[in-house]
Formats: structure tokens, sequence, C-alpha cells
């Protein structure tokens, strides 16, 4: 630890205690302008201490609107679905190649880790989605896509078993006449929870957080859209309806189309609470995760 | 990554024995996994040829006519080709040093606080890392709204200043996206530079403090150094993302707005432009290839250049 003076020492507080509030405030903001009552918005726009409150845009969510309950329920279960079968196919791929011995295992580790060098980008990856595997407008296209399995998670966690997994203990269970699956389940993983939390965790935040998939895949079932698609595709139609109603000047725009302003605030708010809910009970660990990923394995 | 697997080879390979069906059951756990690379990742990089295609969805994507250069040729007769080049480059060496530089001194000044309150500072800055681009985007929108946003009715009205409509102007987009990168990405590299330093051992501080060093320095000659492995990994593995961009920061967050196309525009938001709303897959296909190929050849040179300097922190 620097060892400074003790004027020097307040400068660091006050400094973290700006960007604290730096971190917060913007989602006050949001909070604050879902509770604001629609008219006090018009007139005054967003603020901390809106002169009126009102919860009509969340009655709105929870009472009228059709459309968030579903995409919540999409978003629910992509992240539940995508996240179990992302760890899982983590541990399978990463725990064989920690294992001493196992032929082409170098080669394999190989591959996996090319992937983070050399990737296809766009184009490719989504003709071939679309047009060989045909996943447009399917459940699939918001699961499959990226998201599945990580190339770097895998070669995290393979060096993860391969420091803290002693070979010893796997060639005694085998000894015991264990399988390799058996050997896996039993003995591996009960040691293994740390990284199986972090790759967990990372996954199920990136599938809560993707709009990508959707914007790219999903263009006629609407009904497949995440929170996300959801809260991405109403901030476009503002703007597209905004500059068409400047050239068109004069036509009626029918606002009711999209929800006012209110309403979109509320519904940004939702999407945001599952994550903030969860994050203080995983906050240590998240922090683990970052620093293990981040410090070369 | 993989340096310490060829010791680990050698040592294990007399054992060998049993043959090929000892390992069988190994193999087929990691079926899904790999079948889920070669489609998700080794598919894709074949198709990188696609650029060299006329692409026709009528005929079908592989009974496209090949065209040569002819897609690379139509990017470049563009302005876009340079645009989409010098920004997508240019923000990234404003994010890596700014990112970086203010990470660092982050890092230091959490490392000068012993009381609880480290904990409350820790988990406050990851909170902008956790949120979605989309609700990112949200945020900035009630702060720049030219309308109901904070910055015209709160800050700007009060002092006499005229509204400023600031999704038509793209003077402004320049910082506010660095500073929208920063706010998002400091908490990350903070408490990665900060997990390096509560690793250094107290006592190389002690003994600058007896050689009498001041606080300056102390982060000079102890604290820097110590971070220098950190520091040049980071830096290799972002200038190995050099061509690469935040799609949702350039194309949410200024709401997909072609006044600002100027200052938006990336290889990323181009090629998606051109694939999916304009119907450009030629162009959108030329630029994709040449991130591929530029972005794996600049990791490799970044790597071999590090190993020559500092082998410790090369990544392979």
């Amino acid at each position: 630890m620097i060892t400074s003076s003790k004027a020097a020492k307040i400068i660091p507080n006050v400094v973290l205690v700006i960007l604290t509030l730096l971190c917060v405030i913007p989602l006050l903001l949001l909070l604050m302008a879902s509770i604001t009552d629609e008219q006090t918005l018009t007139m005054n726009g967003y603020s901390f201490f809106p002169a009126k409150f009102s919860a009509a845009s969340y009655q709105y969510i929870f009472k009228a609107s059709q459309t968030v309950f579903r995409a919540y329920g999409v978003t629910f279960f992509v992240t539940i679905i995508g996240t179990a079968c992302n760890v899982l196919m983590t541990v399978l791929l990463a725990y064989p190649l920690a294992r001493p011995g196992l032929p082409a295992r170098n080669v394999i580790a190989f591959l996996v880790f090319f992937t983070m060098l050399f990737n296809g980008g766009l184009v490719p990856t989504y003709i071939m989605y679309s047009q060989v595997f045909h996943i447009r407008d399917t459940i699939f296209a918001l699961l499959i896509p990226t998201f599945l399995m990580s190339p770097f998670n895998v070669i995290l966690m393979r060096n993860y078993f391969k420091t803290n997994i002693p070979d010893a203990i796997i060639e005694a269970a085998k000894l015991d006449g264990a399988s390799e699956l058996k050997t896996l389940i039993e003995v591996v993983l009960p040691m293994s929870t740390p990284i199986i939390g972090t790759v967990g965790l990372m996954a199920g935040l990136a599938y809560w957080n993707d709009w990508t998939n959707g914007l790219y895949y999903i263009v006629k079932r609407t009904d497949l859209y995440s929170i996300q698609n959801v809260l991405t595709n109403m901030l476009n139609n503002i703007q597209f309806l905004k500059s068409s109603a400047q050239q068109l000047q004069g036509v009626n725009l029918e606002m009711g189309a999209i929800p006012s302003v209110g309403v979109r605030m509320a519904i940004a708010v939702v999407a945001v609470i599952p994550v903030m809910v969860v994050y203080p009970f995983i906050q240590k660990s998240f922090v683990k995760g970052i620093v293990i990923g981040g410090v070369k394995g | 990554m993989a340096k310490q697997a060829p010791a680990n080879a050698l040592k294990t390979a007399p054992k060998k024995q049993g043959g090929f069906a000892k390992w069988l059951p190994l193999y087929v756990l990691m079926i899904p996994g790999l079948a889920y690379l070669v489609i998700n990742n080794y598919l894709p990089m074949f198709g990188l040829t696609f650029a060299f295609k006329k692409i026709n969805y009528n005929v079908g994507v592989f009974n496209s006519p090949w065209c040569g250069l002819d897609n690379f040729g139509f990017l470049f007769k563009t302005k876009d080709a340079f645009i989409i080049f010098r920004n997508t480059i240019c923000y990234n060496l404003v994010f890596i040093l700014l990112g970086n530089v203010l990470a660092i001194v982050i890092a230091i000044m959490l490392e000068q606080i012993r009381t609880k309150a480290l904990k409350v500072y820790q988990t406050c800055i990851l909170i902008p890392y956790l949120l979605s681009i989309t609700v990112v985007s949200y945020l900035a929108f009630a702060f720049l709204s030219t309308d109901n946003g904070f910055i015209n009715n709160s800050i700007l009205a009060p002092l006499g200043v005229e509204p400023i409509s600031w999704y038509s102007t793209p003077k402004y987009w320049p910082f506010i996206l660095v500073f929208i990168n920063l706010w998002k990405g400091f908490g990350y590299s903070s408490i990665l530079y900060f997990a390096t330093l509560i690793g250094v051992d107290g006592s190389y501080y002690e003994a600058a403090v007896i050689d009498g060093a001041s606080t300056w320095q102390q982060i000079k000659y102890v604290t820097l150094p110590c971070l220098k492995t950190t520091i040049i990994t980071l830096v290799i593995m972002a200038i190995g993302r050099m061509f690469y961009s935040d799609f949702g920061l350039f194309y949410q967050v200024p709401m997909n707005n072609g006044m600002l196309f100027d200052v938006t525009n990336t290889i990323d938001t181009y090629v998606y432009r051109g694939l999916l709303q304009l119907n450009d897959v030629g162009r959108s296909s030329a630029a994709g290839f040449l991130q591929s190929l530029l972005g794996f050849t600049l990791v490799m040179i970044t790597n071999v250049i590090t190993r020559k300097v500092d082998p410790d922190s090369a990544l392979f």
C-alpha cells in the first residue's frame, strides 16, 4: 500500500465518491422519469425531483401491455436455458482438455483458442444461420448464435481444472471403478464451484443483455422479441416517426402506436431490475470472476 | 495461455497405454462443444469467401457467381470506406489510451482505501458494466433528448442557453461516445488493475518509504512497474480488437441517426446496415473480410513484437 500524508488520503475518497455518484445517478434519473406524471414530463422534461408523481406507467405495463410480459417471459426463458446449456457445454469441453495424456489434446485446445484470434464476422455468420440453418424467426435465433459457448470461458475453465484438480484424485476415482462421467460429476465438479459460478454469471449476463440476435434474426415474429429488443424497437420507432414528421409537416401521425415517454422509461427500469436485484448477492463472485478472467491463465 | 501445455504433454507421454478406447468417453464428452465451435466459428471462416462473390439470394449463396475483387472496388469507390476505418481505429486508440490511464489511476486510489467504503465503491463502479447497451441508450436519451432531456431542460435552460439538438449535431458525438465508453468500462478495468495491486508485496513500499520516497515516487517506482505485465496484456488484447467496435455503442446509442454517420459509422455498423438494411451485401462482405483479416494480422504482429520485447507478457 502506498504510504502518503493524511491530506493525500482524502483525495481518493473524494474522487471515488464522485465516480460512484456518476455511476448511480443516471439510473436514478431513469427511475424518476418512470414515476413522473406524463404531463409534468412533457412540460418540464426528465428531472430528479419531478413536480408530480404518477404510477400510471407501471399500471400500464402490468395491466395493458401484453408485449412487455411476453418479452419478459422470452428473456427469462432464453437466459435460463441458454446459461444452463452454456455451462454444460463449457464443462464438457474443458474437462477432457485438462486431462493429461489425452491424445491430440493440444491440437484441440489450439483449435478452441484460434477462434478467439480469427473469425468470419457478421456477414458469413448471418448468411449461414439464416440461409443454411433457417433459424430466423425461431427461438433458436436468440439461443444459439454467439452466446451458447465462449471459447474464452472454455480455456479459463480448462486452466482452472489443470491447476486446482490434482491428477491423483482423478486417478483414485478411476481406480475405484468410476466412469469418466461419474468422476467428472462426483469428484471434479464439487471442487470447481467458483469457476462454474463465474462462467454461469458471465453467460447469464450476456444472454439477459443481448439484443443483437433479436435484431439480426427476428424479422416477423415480434412475439419472440426479448425485453431488450422491445426497448430498442421503441426507441427506433420514435426516432423514425420524428424524422418523418419533420419531412412530412402537417401529417397527423398516429402517436398511439408508441407508448408514452414515461412508459418507455418504466420498461427500461423493468429490464434493469432483475440484474440489480441479483447483483448484490453475486457481487463477490462477480468481482472474483473478473479477476480470474482478466489475468492470464 | 497454452504455454504450460507442451511440458505437461512430455511429462505424461510415457504413461500412454490402453489405446484409443480408453479415451473414447472423454472424446464423446467434447462432441457438443466442438460441434458448436465448428458451426458458430469455423464454418463462417470459410464463408469469408463470400466477399469474392456477387451474392444473389434467389439462386442461393453457394450458386452465386464469383466476381473477383469487384466488391472491394465498390467499397473503396465510396467515401464510406475511409470514414469507417478512420472512425473504428481512432475511437479505439482513444478508448485504449484514456480507458487504461483512467483505470490505473482509479485502481491506485482504490488501493489506498482501507475502510468499509471500499466495498461500496467497488460495487457501484461496476454497475454501468452490467447494463445492456439498450438501457445505456435510454439513459443517454434521458439526458440528451431535445424536448425532454435533462441537459436541455434542467442545465441549459436555467443558464439561458438555447436547447441543443444533440441527436442531429455530429460535433458533440465523439465526446459523447468516448464518455459513454469510459463510463461503461472503467469499473471493469479498474477492478482488474486493482486485483494486481493488492497482490504487490507491502515491503516494496516500506523500503521505498525508508529511502524517502514521496507518494508520487512510490507510484512511479513501485506501483507502475508492478502493473506492467497487466497493462501490456490488456493493451495487446485491445490492439487485437482494433478493427472491431462495440456495435451497440455506435448503432443504438446515436439511434442509427443518418445525420451522425460521419462520426458514428464504424466497420461493424456499416457491415450491419449493408447486410440487413440497405441490401448491399457486396460492400458489406468486403468490409467484413478486411476487418477479419486485418484484425488477425494485427494480433499476430503485436504478439510477435511483445514476445521479443517482453516474453512474459506475450499472449501465446
